[in-house]
């Protein structure tokens, strides 16, 4: 099939067989290295837990971007959230604490929209202060309050779920059956495996997961459908044409902002009710920032931001599970023929730099994974941010971001 | 009948600057009426004190007999008034379709219904006789069919009142010719025009009535019979519009520039310049001509540097230059008068002496290798503001704070200044007043009088053929026709880069 | 005169904000702010106090200036963080492997700091320019990289080489004295009266002040200065110009990360050695003093003054009680994100008095009529 046949075939069925090729190869990579964590339940729950607040950050700023507004800011309104949904859960119920969370998120999404879109300040700039600005705040914060400036007591949160019948949840006191679980325990080869992995995905889900998942195609049909989507969209590729229209383009870029920051607000919520049961400064581990990465990494559209954070999480998900280094170790057979098929892509464009590279580190990978059994625990500390890294070295010049975005603008072009 | 528009003592005034003062005007309803001026006459100023873009400081504005106080776009767009602008308010990387309806999308409950938006898209074009396909994306869509998207928007909103801010300006002759057919189409069917422009052949072709206007006020106003360009000429400028007029060859035998076989590309690998021949010799301009696109930035971005060269060789006074860096090619005495001075040409938030410094900086007397000399630098300053009649209090000014005809003598100044042996002038005069325009002029011929090649890029023909020792024409990125000035006619030049007339390809090149 | 008005106006401004708000914030909280600030002032009116902020305001101002060096040419260098805490590491082991003469040993320690801080920065410098990476993303991940991955990993290599392991020798090996800046005491009692409770005034202080000479120095005289401006100022006009646009990033991401290096240099020659848990956070601290100082060698001065005061004061008001100490987190962010805002605010209203101004002066001048 040409490569031109198949991006005509729609997205959603285009990704789930990415995804499909993606588990074969772990599978046969598991083969090869003799280790089940790629593919165990417990590693794609992990993954998801991990990828809700990216996924939720790079979301967030999706919204602010399409409206023009680059949000570096997105870290320190995540960490906003995180304080706000503690302190809302402690004091009003796990419900309230999230929608707490939201709200402190959305206050720093709209300090940043005060100080780009009123004052033009420069968007990184404005994003570093927001950076600095939040942390000390929730420390301030949480010293008068909780008397520690990075503890809160413990937070609650809503109950997980199991889907019915995919994952054996209840409904109306009838107890599903957990097909899932039944096909895993099949033991069948790959089968087994998409099984487990699914099953991750279905039970002990929280309900932001679930919303989180059910946003990208909110998403997508938010902005590619409605009014509000086009008149965001037209924020960030040329917002004098929107404003000769008689659009109210600033109103556009502070909604975008907002609710940008009350997405990474209700990430950083998630983190400190579900993830880590308590408020703890430095718990955000950069997942605004990673959050970013995956916005780049999906190309600004809601879809490619879930892949790039389901992705951030796995990595993220294996380590925290990965005690000896073992899983890491066959993962670098992954990288092996991931870079392996880079360079094989990038030689049919004819693009040597990337071929060369990509052979490199391919090998690079491959001769690692040969001459050791395990990795050591710093290597997969880094492995996400190398990931984002090697994704943008391969894939940065293919993106196309929103046209006017990070430009000043002002009304009537003065 | 009461008009369409009335316009009664608007001022407007910017910091510095009256940009409007005390103007009045009268549109009847179903005309075409031209308002012109030279460039910083007030016209723009006043279309965007009409649609809301700008407030006035004083006067008043009826529209259909009532009065009106407009504070947004969509004040005006709400009493069926629609602007097409000059610099296209399109957005590339969306639909036609999604350009056109936006602001006034169709909507049940905030889902736009695209089809239904199709549908009166489909009649509204039908109604005026013009075709667009609605889903295409505005970034592969050609100028000309731009210009029809953006009045079909206005139309789409079912705007009466049209005003069309100097259309012609991105428009071939012939592209001229389909725009005053769809204009006469919309008169038939009862719109009223409003058209913005300073060519005034093209005035005197289409307009029912004209107003002019001078240094921010109204210098007349009346119906568009027997008047004669000359008569218009001296209203805009108080005297006659200048051209320039050619003068005694001064073409040397010596060759400046040789560019050989020379073929770029751009990212996607596409050839944008094509096994391109030409001489430049000391002492002669050679002029291009050609639509914007079909290659020109793309020779010049070669020629100084900035984009490599796929195929063939350039040399400079018989040293190659092919592959050296901007750098040294400027410091081997190439000048570049760039064709967007704000954008190539100057540091806007930068004090005048160090944009005079810019391109120079390595060499005496701004600088050297490792240090900038600010005495050399601002002494050198001054004697450019001297010589070429910068108009400014003191050189310490931040360039934005200078009108563009003074930010352009100071580019062409610090380039001239700089004693090179080539100088590539893309639209030297492009957005400035005529007083300035007549003083580059000047300074050009008088360089070229001193034994400088000048490669001369300009979208106004009347300058390019005034100016010229040689015209070549570019299409599709390769050099399709070879003229002599003394007798080709703008028209002649049009149809050559459009691809309508043809010349030999052997003499060409 | 009216010129420096105006570059006055905003940080006063920003700083009365700031008083106010965290004023606000105080008085919400039942502490007295007047009791507070009184607390902060009379803590600082002690000599040993003011060596204390001189000895936090010196890596703060060498911090700044490696991101204000960034700025100036519209690069953001986020990694500053990185780039310091690596090349402290570095430094410090590489200097405990060797006994030198004094200044060779000192210098010797410097050079590599330097290296690595520069070598550091430059992967993000050659990533953007090679293949497009944003600097910002990059810098971000490689600081990641560098603190939960390399230092990480070295710093427990080499702390298990250590002969006589034992939990307070954690850390790298100790620097032979040769390889110390000796402290500058002396030179400030010829002014004042003796340094006591063994407060020592860091020699680095001679090096930021050096740095910052030489930072002045590179952007108003010397031509790679000229270039780093014009590619901030318009990166196309500088091309046109001649000015190399990819050998400028790189260039200057070299040179930020170059400065970096020297920042953690004020602790090595603190404790002697890179311990287990060094300093941190004096990158992004050094981005806001940058900003705060508007990348002006002067401005940043004070800048770093205000930040390490405020920092050396969370101590007094721990002991005092007179507040929590994490108000001055608080006014340092809240300072930022003001005094950003108000430069954007003053260089509009600049902009446009200068252009109306000029106007009037032709005017005057010429009786020019002139129009837009």
């Amino acid at each position: 099939m040409s490569m031109e046949k198949w991006n005509n075939i729609p997205a959603w069925i285009r990704w789930p067989i990415y995804a499909l090729l993606g588990i074969l190869l772990l599978t046969i990579v598991q083969g090869v290295s003799d280790v089940d964590r790629l593919t165990k339940v417990s590693t794609s729950r992990e993954m998801l837990r991990w990828a809700v607040p990216i996924f939720l950050a790079g979301l967030g700023g999706l919204f602010s971007e399409r409206a023009g507004v680059v949000n570096i800011g997105l870290e320190g309104m995540l960490i906003l959230g995180m304080w706000f949904g503690a302190w809302g859960s402690i004091n009003y119920g796990p419900w309230i604490g999230l929608l707490i969370g939201i709200g402190g998120g959305a206050i720093g999404g709209l300090l940043h929209a005060v100080a780009t879109v009123t004052f033009n300040v420069d968007h990184i700039i404005s994003g570093v202060a927001i950076n600095i600005l939040a942390p000390a705040i929730t420390r301030y914060l949480s010293d008068e309050v909780w008397g520690s400036p990075t503890t809160s007591p413990a937070t609650s949160t809503p109950d997980v779920y199991d889907l019915p019948i995919l994952g054996g949840g209840t409904v109306a006191g009838w107890e599903s059956p957990d097909l899932l679980l039944e096909v895993t325990n099949l033991e069948l080869p790959f089968i087994s495996d998409v099984a487990g992995l699914l099953r991750g995905l279905v039970t002990n889900l929280h309900f932001v997961s679930l919303l989180a998942i059910l946003l990208v195609p909110f998403t997508s049909w938010l902005i590619w459908r409605t009014r509000f989507g086009l008149r965001l969209r037209i924020s960030g590729e040329n917002p004098s044409a929107g404003e000769a229209q008689g659009i109210n383009i600033i109103f556009y870029k502070y909604a975008g902002v907002i609710i940008s920051g009350g997405l990474a607000g209700l990430g950083g919520a998630f983190i400190s009710t579900e993830l880590s049961g308590l408020f703890q400064g430095g718990n955000s581990a950069g997942r605004g920032f990673i959050g970013l990465a995956a916005l780049i990494f999906g190309n600004w559209r809601p879809g490619g931001v879930l892949v790039g954070a389901l992705l951030f999480g796995y990595v993220f998900g294996l380590d925290l599970k990965d005690l000896d280094g073992t899983a890491s170790h066959a993962l670098l057979l992954v990288n092996t023929v991931v870079l392996g098929a880079v360079a094989i892509w990038a030689a049919t464009k004819n693009r040597v730099a990337d071929t060369v590279l990509a052979a490199i580190l391919a090998v690079g990978a491959f001769v690692w994974w040969l001459s050791a059994d395990a990795v050591p625990g710093w290597w997969s500390n880094i492995l996400p941010y190398v990931l984002v890294l090697l994704v943008l070295v391969f894939f940065a010049q293919r993106l196309r971001m929103p046209k006017a975005l990070g430009q000043p603008y002002a009304k009537g072009g003065r | 009948m009461t008009a369409a528009i009335e316009l009664i003592g608007i001022t407007k005034r910017f910091p510095g600057v009256i940009a409007n003062d005390d103007v009045n005007l009268t549109v009847e309803k179903g005309e075409i009426h031209a308002i012109c001026g030279e460039n910083g006459a007030g016209k723009s100023t006043l279309m965007k004190i009409l649609y809301g873009m700008q407030p006035a400081d004083e006067g008043r504005m009826l529209v259909n007999g009532e009065e009106v106080n407009f504070s947004t776009p969509n004040d005006a767009i709400d009493r069926g008034i629609g602007m097409v602008h000059q610099h296209f308010m399109l957005a590339d990387q969306l639909t036609v379709l999604e350009n056109i309806i936006l602001g006034a999308e169709p909507t049940n409950g905030g889902v736009i219904k695209f089809k239904e938006a199709e549908a009166h898209l489909a009649k509204v074009a039908a109604d005026y006789g013009l075709t667009i396909d609605p889903n295409d994306m505005i970034e592969s869509l050609e100028v000309g069919e731009r210009q029809r998207v953006e009045i079909i928007k206005v139309l789409y909103r079912g705007a009466e009142i049209l005003i069309l801010d100097e259309p012609t300006a991105v428009l071939v002759p012939q592209e001229v010719e389909a725009l005053f057919d769809n204009m006469r189409e919309l008169k038939a069917a009862g719109s009223t025009i409003i058209f913005i422009d300073h060519k005034l052949d093209e005035v005197l072709e289409i307009s029912d009535s004209i107003t002019v206007l001078r240094h921010g006020k109204t210098v007349a106003s009346m119906p568009n019979e027997g008047v004669t360009a000359h008569d218009l000429a001296e209203l805009m400028v108080g005297s006659e519009l200048p051209t320039p007029e050619t003068s005694e060859s001064t073409v040397t035998s010596t060759v400046a520039l040789d560019v050989r076989e020379v073929t770029v590309a751009d990212e996607d690998g596409r050839n944008v310049v094509e096994n391109i021949n030409f001489q430049i010799h000391k002492g002669e301009i050679l002029g291009i001509a050609g639509v914007e696109g079909n290659g020109q930035s793309e020779l010049i971005d070669a020629i100084i540097g900035t984009a490599d060269i796929r195929q063939g060789a350039m040399s400079l006074l018989g040293t190659d230059i092919s592959n050296m860096s901007v750098r040294k090619r400027r410091e081997l005495g190439i000048a570049y008068v760039p064709e967007d001075r704000h954008v190539e040409g100057l540091m806007l938030d930068a004090p005048l002496w160090e944009n005079a410094a810019l391109g120079h900086q390595t060499q005496s007397p701004y600088g050297s290798r490792w240090l900038i000399n600010r005495d050399g630098a601002r002494t050198q300053t001054e004697l450019i503001k001297e010589e070429f009649d910068v108009r400014t209090p003191n050189i310490d000014v931040s360039a934005h704070a200078l009108s563009g005809g003074n930010q352009q003598k100071l580019i062409i100044g610090r380039e001239l200044t700089s004693n090179p042996s080539l100088l590539i002038a893309a639209h030297p005069t492009r957005g400035i007043d005529v007083g300035a325009q007549a003083a580059v002029w000047e300074q050009i011929r008088t360089a070229r009088a001193n034994g400088l090649a000048t490669l001369l890029i300009s979208a106004d023909l009347d300058e390019l053929i005034g100016l010229s020792d040689t015209i070549v024409v570019m299409l599709r990125g390769r050099l399709v026709a070879r003229l002599a000035p003394e007798d080709v006619t703008p028209r002649d030049l049009g149809a050559y880069m459009t691809g309508a007339a043809t010349q030999n390809s052997d003499e060409a090149a | 005169m009216r010129k420096l008005l105006f570059a006055l106006a905003a940080p006063v401004g920003a700083f009365v904000l700031t008083i106010i708000i965290s004023s606000i914030a105080l008085w919400m909280f039942g502490s007295n702010p007047f009791s507070a600030y009184g607390d902060m002032l009379g803590h600082a009116a002690k000599l040993e106090t003011q060596v204390d902020i001189l000895n936090r305001a010196t890596p703060l101002y060498i911090s700044a200036v490696a991101a204000a060096i960034g700025f100036r040419m519209n690069l953001f260098n986020i990694g500053v963080e990185g780039q310091y805490l690596f090349a402290f590491l570095i430094a410090a082991q590489v200097g405990s492997l060797v006994v030198l003469p004094q200044v060779f040993h000192i210098l010797l320690i410097m050079t590599v700091a330097v290296l690595v801080g520069a070598a550091y920065a430059g992967i993000a410098g050659v990533l953007k320019v090679t293949r497009g990476v944003n600097e910002v993303i990059s810098t971000i991940m490689l600081n990641a990289i560098a603190i939960t991955g390399l230092i990480a990993l070295l710093q427990q290599r080499w702390q298990a080489d250590q002969e006589n392991f034992t939990s307070t020798t954690l850390g790298t090996n100790p620097i032979p004295e040769s390889g110390l800046i000796p402290n500058i005491n002396g030179i400030v009692e010829i002014f004042t009266r003796d340094i006591g409770q063994g407060k020592q005034l860091t020699g680095m202080l001679i090096v930021a002040i050096l740095v910052g000479l030489a930072y002045h120095f590179l952007l108003t005289r010397m031509r790679f200065g000229f270039d780093l401006r014009a590619s901030g100022a318009n990166p196309f006009a500088a091309r046109a110009g001649g000015i190399p646009p990819k050998r400028m990033v790189v260039a200057a991401m070299v040179l930020s990360g170059a400065a970096a290096g020297l920042i953690g240099l004020v602790e090595l020659n603190e404790k002697a050695k890179f311990s287990p848990n060094p300093i941190k956070g004096l990158g992004f601290a050094g981005i806001a003093v940058a900003l705060l100082g508007r990348n002006n060698p002067g401005g940043m001065v004070f800048a770093a003054l205000l930040f390490a005061f405020l920092d050396v004061s969370a101590g007094i008001l721990q002991n005092t009680q007179a507040a929590t100490k994490e108000i001055v987190n608080i006014m340092q962010g809240i300072v930022l994100l003001v005094a950003v805002i108000a430069y954007g605010v003053t260089a509009r209203i600049q902009s446009r008095e200068e252009a109306k101004a000029t106007a009037e002066a032709l005017r005057a001048t010429e009786g020019m009529e002139v129009a837009t």
